[in-house]
């Protein structure tokens, strides 16, 4: 089962190490991982995708929480939560091309006689489908940021 | 008042100083002669000059173990850092105080592969229990403190410093000053246990027909010997103790049954399998203690009381998780079960004392073999620990290396006291029993100190017998010489036909007692069990003299029992023909 963990983490050198270390010591995958500085700049959030039942998942957890700098852990993937990823996709440029990136709901961010850039965010099915579709046109480039999570109930991963 | 300036190095000796070390352990380099310059004009931290960094860990560590207190180990970069590693993943494994400061090369030079320069932070991350790379010589102080905290608190566990040459420059000089308290936030040990959930054990073990009290190293660690003794004399438990755990629960006393697992007891293993509740503090269901785990104590409901909450229901699922320190939760329960006191009935489990009381007299150890040759004529490592238990009256600080000597001491010489039976447990080091030895001797100058090795492990550290000889270490080596690596030949015996693939090199062999004379010591042999114990005397009698006493013995005696893998804890081999299951 696809689960999704978040943590904050003391945004300082060797911190993001010692978090995918962990996952390799340990033999768990990883299947997306996502990181960036958080509005308080002495933190940085991570959001990362991984396959497991419970007991592995709830192992993962207090794993990362014994880290000295990871300061919170929230698995989000039990309760409700929102889940978005970022899609950019590069193109051979046309007017059919363009129609259809914004018949799937995707915006052009770039275009010139030759490469159209566009942006497609979306739940990781959604962008697995989007993909699916273009896969007709000649798509020459595929790159996404993995999933970025946020939990739909009252609990919040702050300090 | 005006603060003083000192560098980065005098820093360093001074946050040591004020956070109370004597003793640091350690080998100079390149990269370190800042801080051996100021340890050279300091006098209140001594330094050990060992003679590989591998044993300046192990005796740090040796240190830590038998005091309590961390140990502190120099390095220099590259190469001393890499030597530091075995010694790092030992006391990872077993969770001891330990504190590596590892030189690097100057801070411009990090990424440019440098003249011994590794990423130590790097190839330590993995047996670290936290790592700091100090980049400016004012964060030195801060640093400290933090180490010192992070290493001794909650699950303790060794901590790396790693300090570029630059920072320890002596030319740069900053207000000094050791903060009185450290505060990390994203790191708060829970020590007291959640009310409630003592609640639940105590009603548990208030209801127990066949309880079983398992105690590890975390009970050792946590000085909670005390509270655990209390518990067990009020419930009237029987209990046993893992290998880390030996003197957590003296071994004569009236409610022990040995140690359980691999090599335990029949009586502790029939024990645990045999079960309805199982109290496991401070330990942590270690593969060689459950055996196969979907088959573990399937009657027996569970309470496990540790510090690191990623210890709870990671091999086995318990019913009663509780997270805190061994001391704290002993001493809550018992407040609890006082207060129950009427709904304790200790005839209840009188025919489960008698149960395992019959098992001990069926196949329990025979702790009395030292009057009885064996058939082969030769002396057998029984007989060798047995000998040693009755020469120093169980009152010696015992280290071990790793092989059939250690689970022959672990089973018989009887610990009574915490902090008595030192041994890598957990990564199962060899070569760790001499350092370690220096560490517990140099800490406990008068006591009484041997390290039980074998003619393989002794050899993987011997080079620390000069050590021995700079700081007039009397340990008496008890070396158990069967010329072979026993351990992993017991296993060739018994599960790949007796295929003796290179576990022999008795041709090859040094003269222990030659060898021990040529580093300054005393050397003694023994060969015939007459021998045995008037040689076990004069060793322990040279009261100044480290005596290397190396004693020729059965090459084909294997350790039992010994559980079979893949089975429950109730399948025993217990001797090379009897096993208990069809």
């Amino acid at each position: 089962m696809k689960r999704v963990v978040a943590l904050l983490m003391e945004n300082q050198s060797g911190a993001l190490s010692r978090v995918v270390g962990l996952f390799s010591q340990r033999g768990y995958n990883i299947e997306s991982l996502i990181v960036a500085p958080t509005d308080d700049p002495s933190l940085s959030r991570l959001t990362m995708t991984t396959e497991g039942d419970a007991r592995v998942v709830e192992q993962i957890t207090k794993q990362l929480n014994k880290l000295i700098d990871v300061v919170k852990v929230l698995d989000l993937s039990v309760e409700d939560y929102v889940g978005r990823e970022l899609l950019l996709i590069k193109l051979d440029s046309s007017e059919e091309a363009e129609a259809k990136v914004i018949s799937l709901g995707g915006q052009v961010l770039f275009k010139n006689e030759s490469i159209l850039n566009a942006e497609f965010v979306g739940s990781s099915e959604e962008l697995d489908k989007i993909v699916t579709s273009l896969s007709e046109s000649n798509l020459l480039e595929v790159v996404r940021t993995g999933l970025s999570g946020i939990s739909s109930t009252s609990k919040t991963l702050t300090i | 008042m005006s603060k003083e300036k000192l560098s980065g190095a005098e820093a360093l000796m001074r946050s040591l100083q004020d956070e109370g070390i004597e003793l640091v352990f350690g080998y100079p380099g390149g990269a370190s002669l800042h801080i051996y310059d100021a340890l050279f004009k300091q006098q209140a931290v001594q330094h050990v000059l060992v003679r590989h960094e591998q044993g300046a860990v192990h005796a740090a560590d040796g240190y830590a173990r038998s005091t309590g207190k961390p140990g502190v180990v120099f390095v220099t970069s590259g190469p001393g850092a890499t030597n530091a590693i075995t010694g790092l993943a030992t006391s990872y494994m077993d969770s001891t105080p330990v504190i590596v400061i590892s030189s690097q090369v100057k801070a411009h030079l990090i990424g440019t592969d440098s003249f011994q320069e590794t990423d130590m932070i790097g190839v330590s991350r993995p047996v670290v229990k936290h790592s700091f790379l100090v980049l400016k010589a004012e964060d030195i102080p801060t640093t400290i403190k933090k180490a010192f905290h992070i290493a001794t608190t909650g699950r303790p566990g060794p901590v790396v410093i790693d300090i570029p040459k630059s920072v320890t420059d002596p030319d740069y000089k900053f207000d000094y000053s050791y903060p009185k308290d450290v505060d990390i936030r994203s790191y708060k040990p829970v020590e007291e246990g959640h009310s409630g959930q003592i609640r639940k054990a105590a009603k548990l073990l208030l209801a127990s027909e066949r309880p079983v009290i398992y105690a590890g190293g975390g009970v050792i660690q946590n000085d909670a010997s005390e509270e655990l003794i209390e518990l067990v004399n009020f419930l009237n438990f029987p209990v046993t103790n893992t290998l880390m755990g030996l003197g957590a629960y003296p071994a004569t006393g009236d409610k022990f049954i040995g140690m359980l697992g691999m090599h335990g007891t029949y009586e502790a293993n029939m024990a645990m399998h045999n079960s309805d509740l199982i109290l496991a503090v401070g330990a942590r269901f270690d593969d060689r203690i459950t055996n196969d785990p979907a088959q573990f104590a399937l009657g027996a409901k569970k309470i496990h009381i540790d510090i690191d909450p990623a210890s709870l229901s990671k091999i086995i699922k318990v019913d009663v998780p509780i997270v805190g320190s061994a001391k704290s939760c002993l001493r809550q329960l018992l407040n609890e079960l006082k207060k129950n006191e009427s709904k304790l009935h200790k005839e209840k489990i009188e025919p489960w004392l008698n149960q395992i009381q019959d098992w001990r007299n069926e196949h329990g150890l025979n702790h009395d073999m030292l009057q009885k040759p064996s058939p082969s004529g030769k002396i057998l490592p029984q007989q060798v620990i047995q000998s040693l238990y009755k020469e120093t009256k169980g009152k010696a600080y015992i280290t071990s290396d790793v092989g059939q000597h250690q689970m022959f001491t672990a089973q018989y010489y009887h610990f009574d006291k915490p902090r008595q039976w030192i041994n890598s447990g957990g990564l199962g080091t060899m070569g760790f029993g001499l350092p370690a030895a220096m560490g517990v001797q140099l800490a406990f100058p008068r006591a009484t100190v041997a390290c039980v090795t074998g003619e393989g492990s002794i050899q993987m550290c011997i080079q620390e017998l000069s050590t021995c000889l700079q700081y007039d270490l009397p340990i008496k080596i008890i070396n158990v010489n069967n010329s072979s690596l026993g351990m992993v030949k017991q296993w060739q015996d018994m599960q790949y036909g007796g295929r003796l693939s290179q576990t022999l090199y008795e041709d090859s062999l040094p003269d222990f007692v030659k060898l021990a004379e040529s580093f300054g010591h005393v050397g003694m042999k023994v060969e015939k069990l007459e021998e045995l114990e008037s040689a076990m005397k004069d060793c322990f009698k040279l009261k100044n003299k480290l005596v290397f006493l190396d004693i020729v013995v059965d090459q084909d005696e294997h350790v039992y029992p010994m559980l079979e893998a893949g089975m429950a804890l109730d399948a025993m081999w217990l001797d090379k023909e009897t096993k208990t299951w069809e």
